[in-house]
């Protein structure tokens, strides 16, 4: 019996020939992220636990993206901490403002993630890296002071679920409406503990960001991972940010997954997700009737400079509706530089859109687009829960940045094929 | 975490409670227990935490702590007084956390279903078992995975690291 690319990494991480779900295993971690909402707790409990250096600061990723540039003066306080950690431990992977970007869009445009390896971050979208064939996943601030301490963390090797793609897009359809397919399909707790692997002729053929859309989003139904096998489209994309090419981990052909899920996207819509939960999910056109006060194009689902193309195609000369404000958020600060440079980010701002510098902000209701009482948003981002994006009232709708730009021009919730 | 009883009243919520209604994310500028402490549940219930008396419980559905990875949740819970969560099952991120930050948590299939608000609830830790007083019913609770019961045995992941730092004398 073979070996899902979950149970490779994790075995060769634990120095064991095999690894199997429910084994317990404790694994070397080779990559350690944080932020700055959950370093300072990290730092403050590392110190408690008595620890001075860090096992290995060549590990050690440190990124402003939540609070940033700073929204008040304790989130000041909190990067002013992760900042003076940086410096004292010397680890050089630390993202300062107007140099960062979302961590989760970050770390891959570094080429600070690999094939193979296993990242810890402290961020429930951790799993977003998974799109580069390794392992990744989100933990809490106290379990990332002791990976720091230890240079390693124990887990429990998850089952594997398979996601088998084949054929090809409708137009505007993209790998965002097909993570919400499967949330609606699976729950918010159908992949929980479980590593999703995508494959198929489909997710061969996807680019770089639609596959990092991808994998975004398997925590909401509620994985560990989500996980695509290196091939030809990921050594390319590292190549071009200098990581050389490496031998990078398969699953067996006679790997044993826990389920197998086959989706034909010759099937499949524009899709949306309800409030308050990203599995309440129907055909866009269902909610045509939804009246919105703001649409939010960016965060680590859907902030790359394609997502941001998209949108831009369907605003191109057209306005955004008088009664919407739509907030644009690049995920990183090289992503906001090529908006730049394409002329996206002007085709933006001339339909009325308010673009913002890269940060989580929005899509957790931190700042840079809060949502007041009773208001509703259409959004990229990959949560809706209740009060996600501001007061516990207002109610969040998920679509793709087709969708986004379509709402946003419409006032309510429509398709690129809606416009007059 | 190990010893003792932990006894309360029982405060009921349903399937999928989130890390962003235990505690939203406005408050995360903090991660003091007693600052978070007043919004613990405020997504869901603003008053929950000056309704609730010290030890109570929190018995809920399927998935409880989905969402973030935000370690705050749980810091906030303890913080308001909440002795215990039971649920269902967890969300995989909380269920570490809760470990982690030394709160108690139990796994129970029947205990959301054979509980109404305000029945006392008692855990004897040596028993494994869910008393529900107010009607009479005992209930099984998951057992602990190894290295869980290990790291709750130390008395949480930071005293386990502690122990294990200072045993190789770094």
């Amino acid at each position: 019996m073979g070996s899902t690319l979950a149970e490779k990494i994790m075995a060769a991480h634990a120095g064991v020939r095999r690894a199997s779900p429910g084994d317990l295993l404790t694994c070397k971690v080779d990559k350690i992220m944080a932020t700055d909402v959950t370093a300072p707790l990290s730092i403050e409990v590392f110190r408690r636990m008595g620890a001075t250096r860090v096992a290995d600061p060549k590990a050690c990723i440190l990124v402003n993206d939540h609070f940033v540039p700073a929204k008040d003066i304790l989130s000041a306080d909190l990067s002013k901490t992760m900042r003076a950690f940086a410096r004292e431990q010397g680890i050089r992977a630390y993202f300062e403002v107007g140099r960062s970007g979302i961590c989760h869009a970050l770390l891959p445009e570094k080429g600070l993630v690999r094939p193979g390896e296993i990242l810890v971050g402290a961020d429930s979208h951790t799993c977003t890296a998974g799109a580069l064939g390794c392992f990744a996943t989100g933990v809490g601030s106290t379990e990332l002071a002791a990976a720091w301490a230890l240079g390693e963390m124990w887990f429990r090797v998850p089952e594997t679920l398979r996601i088998e793609v084949t054929g090809t897009f409708a137009p505007h359809v993209t790998s965002k409406d097909l993570i919400l397919y499967l949330l609606g399909e699976l729950g918010v707790e159908g992949a929980r503990y479980a590593a999703v692997e995508f494959g198929g002729e489909a997710v061969d053929a996807m680019p770089m960001h639609a596959r990092l859309t991808l994998c975004n989003m398997a925590i909401e139904a509620g994985a560990k991972a989500g996980m695509i096998a290196a091939d030809a489209v990921t050594l390319a994309y590292l190549a071009e940010r200098g990581v050389a090419a490496l031998d990078a981990p398969q699953p067996d052909e006679d790997a044993s997954y826990s389920r197998v899920i086959r989706v034909d996207l010759g099937r499949l819509g524009l899709m949306v997700a309800e409030p308050h939960l990203p599995s309440q999910v129907r055909p866009a056109e269902a909610f045509r009737d939804v009246k919105v006060d703001q649409v939010f194009i960016g965060s680590c689902t859907n902030g790359f400079l394609e997502d941001l193309d998209a949108a831009a195609a369907i605003l191109k000369g057209r306005h955004v509706a008088s009664s919407v404000r739509l907030i644009v958020t690049p995920a990183t600060q090289d992503i906001y530089l090529q908006a730049i440079q394409r002329g996206i980010l002007e085709t933006l701002v001339a339909s009325g859109a308010a673009v913002t510098t890269p940060t989580c902000g929005a899509c957790l209701g931190g700042h840079n687009g809060v949502l007041g009482r009773d208001e509703v948003a259409l959004a990229t981002t990959s949560r809706n829960f209740r009060g996600r994006m501001g007061d516990t009232s207002s109610r969040v709708y998920l679509g793709n940045p087709a969708v986004a730009a379509a709402t946003a021009i419409m006032g309510r919730i429509a398709r690129p094929e809606d416009l007059p | 975490m190990t010893v003792g009883t932990l006894e309360g009243r029982a405060w009921l919520f349903g399937d999928h409670v989130d890390t962003d209604v235990i505690i939203p994310v406005r408050y995360c500028t903090t991660s003091n227990r007693e600052e978070l402490g007043p919004h613990a549940m405020s997504g869901l219930d603003p008053e929950f935490a000056s309704k609730i008396a010290p030890g109570d419980f929190i018995v809920a559905g399927h998935n409880f702590g989905c969402g973030s990875s935000r370690e705050n949740a749980p810091l906030a819970l303890q913080g308001a007084g909440v002795g215990a969560v039971v649920a269902i099952s967890f969300g995989r991120i909380f269920y570490r956390n809760a470990i982690n930050v030394g709160l108690p948590f139990f796994e129970s299939p029947e205990a959301v279903s054979c509980c109404g608000p305000g029945d006392l609830l008692q855990v004897r830790m040596e028993e494994g078992l869910l008393r529900n007083v107010t009607r009479g019913l005992a209930l099984a609770l998951a057992k602990y995975p190894p290295q869980v019961a290990e790291i709750i045995e130390a008395g949480g992941l930071e005293a386990y690291v502690r122990r294990r730092l200072t045993g190789r004398g770094s």
